[in-house]
Parts: C-alpha cells; structure tokens; sequence
C-alpha cells in the first residue's frame, strides 16, 4: 500500500515524540482522509482534530487530495515575530 | 527588489536598510522584532524560534510578493532569525521602500501581520524558572502580542 510521510513540528514533534510519521494511503484520500488515518495510529492520537496542513508547501483544504510523494506537514498554531 | 530570508546568526536592519534604499526612495520605514522579557506575567530569560524552513521560505516570498502589488511596488526585505535568542536580540526586520510613505509603512505592516499568520514558524519560551512552554497565539489564555 502506499505510504505518505507526514512532517511534524514544535509542540506536535513533541506530542508525538518524532519529527515524522509515516501514513498509509488509499488511491483517492484526501487531506481529510489521511488525518484521520493519522489520528487512528497511537502516537498521533494526542495530536488535535483539526490541525492546520500544508501539501506541498502551500496550507491546503481537508478537501484536497492527497498523491504518494506529496510534501505533507502538519502546521501547529504559528508563533513568527 | 523584494527579499526574503529565514537567519541563524544576528539581524543587521541597518544592512536592510541599504538593500532597500535608492535614488527613487522618499520614505523608508522599519520594523524590528525583539525579544521581551516579560510575557503573561513570566519573566522570560529567552525565546527559541524553529520552523518548517522549506514553507517559510515560500510563503514569506508569497507574502512580499502580495505587498508589492498592493502597494505601488515597494522595494521590501525581511529576515526572520532562528535559533535560540536572548533577551533584547532582534527576531525579526522588515524593510520597505518607496517613493512615498503610505506605500513604504503599510508595506511592512502587512508583511509583519501576514507573517504572524500564515509563516511556519514556532517559539518556545525559556523562563527564569527553567521551564520552557510552546507559544500558542490561537489559545484563549495567550495574551502574546509582541
């Protein structure tokens, strides 16, 4: 089956214990699909509900899809400045 | 010209400064981020800044790349420090130029407010008890404003 790696960050890095967590993927997921697989794995169910994604570098919708070989990441709140 | 740029090492605004300024300029205005030694009624000994470096890049390019358009073409620069800083250091600068200072001051006050939301970029507060704490500006209870 296909896999995503999903990029953690500061507090979720820390939540989880690792700065990434590899996910499973079905032909068609979308981001909402694929946090919901996340969340179903043990160390990312600390992790909230809804967070933030970014695919590719750019924030994307829970409606959008996800394909093997996308950059994905999970944004925490963002603190710059 | 616009310029974007994550650094582990100090701020020189006044290098910004000079990247920005021309013969064409009437106004220049800056900002500078610091790092306070207060926060929420905890003394703060320090802040540690990580981020996603790849996004940040690409969204503040994306950002300047709006506040050109919307104000008249500003020349702007902006670096962005990571890494652990101490008390009174710069954390941030934001240079804009143009020949006018509408353009010049609403240029940077856009790309600061824009970066507060949308640059992947975290803090972690050091304080003088020892212990460290994320900075959530979202949670109900934070009161950071900097």
């Amino acid at each position: 089956m296909p896999v995503v790696t999903v990029q953690l960050f500061a507090s979720y890095a820390e939540l989880v214990g690792s700065p990434a967590i590899v996910v499973p993927l079905a032909e068609g997921d979308t981001v909402s699909d694929l946090l919901r697989s996340l969340r179903s794995m043990p160390p990312a169910s600390m992790l909230p509900d809804a967070p933030r994604i970014a695919v590719n570098r750019v924030f994307a919708q829970h409606s959008t899809l996800v394909q093997p070989g996308d950059e994905i990441a999970l944004i925490p709140p963002v603190a710059g400045g | 010209m616009s310029r974007s740029t994550l650094v582990d090492r100090p701020i020189d605004a006044t290098a910004l400064i000079a990247e920005v300024t021309s013969p064409a300029c009437g106004a220049i205005a800056l900002f500078i981020g610091t790092v306070r030694d207060t926060n929420d009624g905890r003394t703060v000994t320090g802040i540690e800044y990580t981020a996603y470096l790849a996004m940040a890049e690409a969204e503040l390019a994306r950002i300047l790349a709006e506040a050109v358009r919307l104000f008249d073409r500003p020349a702007i620069a902006i670096e962005h420090r990571i890494g652990t800083l101490d008390v009174g250091e710069i954390s941030v600068a934001i240079v804009a130029g143009h020949a006018h200072r509408a353009p010049a001051l609403d240029s940077v006050r856009y790309v600061i407010e824009q970066l507060k939301k949308r640059v992947p970029i975290w803090k972690r507060e050091h304080y003088s008890d020892g212990e460290r704490a994320w900075i959530d500006p979202t949670a109900p209870d934070c009161e950071v404003v900097a």
